[in-house]
């Protein structure tokens, strides 16, 4: 029977399957952070269990810790949930890489760096961004702190088996358009529960000609349409960026993991229980207005009439007029991080918009790096230099303002244009008001200091000569 | 995790969509290691500005809410159904949940009951409408009643029922209150034998 990849991997991670229940999957590869699991370790002392599995979990700190240098907590509660990590990971035997080490970094950008996450792996995290995994042909979704508990103990979980969902691209990206664009332009269509109770397959040729980076920016917003996850079928840019990571198979054993890897795709006539196609010319560059992912408009647009109650409170939060146009609309922050966008092509290609021209005076911009390591490169090759010389801060890598659970948050009433995942009432400072854009979009709307057309930016060659280059 | 059977109680109205697990409950708050205390931090910007449905008299102690679909979406925090819980609540009535918080919501003892839009929306309408209303959720029959006296003349004097399903394995968790690791552990065996099985071009992670 014709399968589709998300069905191939479930099948093959089925432990035990009784009618009735849930089947009990086994799970690869357990991510930890310090904020959803402390409760879960806890639990499993207080019962008397054991981690069933410390070698197939890795951990690392990322949401609560602070970007500045020195990084001391900001406070008592938050270095106590950072000192619990460390205890619980000392005790059970797990790899952590916390602040100060040479890999930290948030929790989806380090494990496809550091080549733990592989095709064809179950991966859970208690985080609902985990379906940025899927971007290696991996079947990964977020979990709550009851079901880390579980994996931690058991190394399995129970789950009822997804619907999958096909979205598929085909052509090539407009000029100025990046995944960021094509995930907000699916959200904007499916809706914020479009894909509840579904597994997303991205297919088609826009798709393909995505990077690593740009799959992954993709699967990470699978969450916001609602689904469980989203995935891309692994292929050569899959292998290549995987080849010589740490953890990757090395010399025949890497032949091995490839030609198995091949064998992870969707067969053909497989049925899919709902499908979205999309041209990719039909995508522009977008930029949300309202307080979820859906609400999305092109920047060339108008902030819309509301045709409903939640889009009503949407625009009285943001404190928008129906009929303003979107590059009408003036800012006080950029924030330029998280685990969708902080990667190293994320920051070369917002590096390469401001190159040589300066952050608006009125702005606040930050830059927080994904990891430390996308940190070290990025100095490597001089775009700390760019986004400082601009007037950006230049920070250590964290979660940071996507969730404003460290010190980094907007105060009531700012306005900002962001990288990150969610516009939700609050979610980067009480009072705050967020639109999420792409990272040239950001980068664009801080020498501007209002939303703008980066477009119109890459028609013209930055002073410095280096923002005409660049491409999706 | 405490057992759910029938539980009776004041049902409180939360008329939005799309209801986010930053507003249930905002992220200043998941600092803490603990897993209980949430309760006060439940809707806590909401509840901060002022004049927020639930903190009207006639919803003190309510059991119940009543709200609109996609309930729970966003990040995954379990954190959002231990303030529910810590603050009296036992059941949420929605058209639809979030994934991960339904799937959490079970974890810790929180029924998530689905029904449809139009059954909702008479929910709604009459909490907000009588507020202090009471039901009745069951969950062993699968029924939501409604107490006679609460209803609206013409409603009959019969009273009002509603049913719903929820998946017969969490159903029969949260009845019994079982611990689910407790379950899987028993399966040691068949863990046992996958690992020993597990096919070699499945490469375990190192």
């Amino acid at each position: 029977m014709s399968k589709t990849m998300a069905q191939k991997i479930w099948d093959q991670h089925v432990v035990a399957s009784h009618e009735g229940e849930p089947d009990l999957l086994y799970v690869d590869l357990h991510l930890v952070h310090e904020v959803t699991s402390p409760q879960a370790f806890e639990s499993l002392r207080l019962n008397g269990r054991k981690v069933r599995r410390p070698e197939l979990t890795v951990a690392t700190m990322d949401h609560n810790v602070p970007t500045r240098g020195g990084r001391e907590a900001a406070d008592e509660v938050s270095q106590r949930q950072m000192a619990a990590l460390e205890e619980n990971c000392r005790r059970e035997g797990i790899r952590l890489y916390g602040i100060g080490s040479s890999r930290q970094g948030i929790v989806h950008v380090i494990g496809p760096e550091l080549g733990l996450t592989q095709p064809g792996l179950l991966i859970v995290c208690g985080d609902s961004h985990t379906s940025t995994h899927g971007a290696f042909g991996a079947l990964a979704f977020g979990i709550g702190t009851s079901e880390v508990e579980h994996v931690l103990a058991t190394q399995c979980l129970r789950q009822r088996p997804p619907k999958d969902m096909a979205v598929t691209i085909e052509g090539e990206l407009p000029v100025g358009v990046t995944a960021k664009d094509v995930a907000l332009g699916i959200i904007s269509r499916t809706g914020v529960d479009g894909g509840r109770g579904h597994v997303i397959e991205y297919r088609g040729s826009a798709i393909r000609g995505l990077s690593m980076e740009g799959r992954m920016t993709v699967c990470n917003m699978t969450i916001e349409c609602g689904a469980r996850a989203g995935m891309v079928a692994p292929d050569e840019t899959t292998f290549a960026y995987l080849k010589g990571r740490p953890n990757a198979p090395t010399d025949n054993l890497w032949e091995e993991a490839v030609a198995n890897w091949r064998t992870i795709t969707t067969d053909p006539g497989a049925a899919f229980d709902s499908e979205v196609s999309l041209e990719a010319a039909e995508l522009e560059p977008y930029v949300t207005w309202g307080t979820n992912p859906g609400q999305a408009v092109s920047i060339t647009s108008r902030v819309p009439e509301p045709s409903n109650e939640s889009d009503l409170r949407a625009l009285t939060y943001m404190a928008l007029e129906p009929g303003t146009a979107i590059e009408a609309i003036s800012l006080d922050r950029v924030f330029i991080g998280s685990c969708t966008n902080a990667r190293l092509e994320d920051l070369r290609s917002a590096a390469s918009i401001v190159s040589g021209r300066t952050v608006h005076p009125k702005i606040r911009a930050m830059v927080v790096p994904g990891s430390a390591s996308i940190k070290r490169l990025a100095e490597a090759e001089g775009l700390d230099a760019i986004f400082k010389d601009a007037g950006f801060e230049w920070r250590e890598a964290g979660c940071s303002m996507c969730l404003g659970m460290n010190p980094d948050i907007l105060g009531p009433g700012e306005r900002c244009a962001s990288t990150s995942n969610r516009n939700f009432e609050g979610r980067q400072g009480r009072g705050g008001r967020t639109h999420l854009v792409s990272p040239p979009m950001a980068a664009a709307a801080a020498i501007a200091g209002h939303l703008v057309d980066v477009r119109e930016l890459l028609k013209s060659p930055s002073p410095s000569g280096g923002g005409s280059g660049w491409g999706p | 995790m405490d057992a759910f059977k029938r539980v009776n109680g004041i049902l409180a109205p939360l008329d939005r969509a799309n209801v986010d697990t930053d507003q249930i409950i905002p992220k200043q708050f998941l600092k803490r290691i603990e897993r209980s205390g949430y309760g006060p931090f439940l809707f806590y910007d909401w509840r901060r500005g002022g004049d927020f449905i639930l903190d009207k008299p006639e919803y003190r102690g309510a059991t119940f809410l009543v709200t609109g679909p996609n309930f729970g979406c966003g990040s995954s925090r379990e954190h959002a159904p231990w303030s529910l819980l810590d603050a009296g609540f036992r059941a949420v009535i929605a058209p639809s949940f979030a994934d991960i918080f339904k799937s959490n919501s079970f974890r810790c003892g929180l029924l998530p009951v689905e029904l449809p839009e139009t059954a909702i929306r008479q929910l709604v309408d009459l909490a907000q409408e009588q507020p202090g209303t009471r039901i009745m959720v069951d969950l062993e029959s699968q029924r939501i009643s409604v107490d006679s006296n609460s209803l609206p003349r013409s409603a009959g004097e019969s009273g009002w029922e509603l049913t719903f399903t929820v998946d017969p394995f969490y159903r029969e968790c949260l009845i019994n209150g079982w611990d689910e690791i407790a379950l899987t552990l028993k399966q040691e065996a068949a863990i046992v034998n996958y690992e020993a099985d597990r096919s070699a071009s499945l490469p375990l992670v190192r």
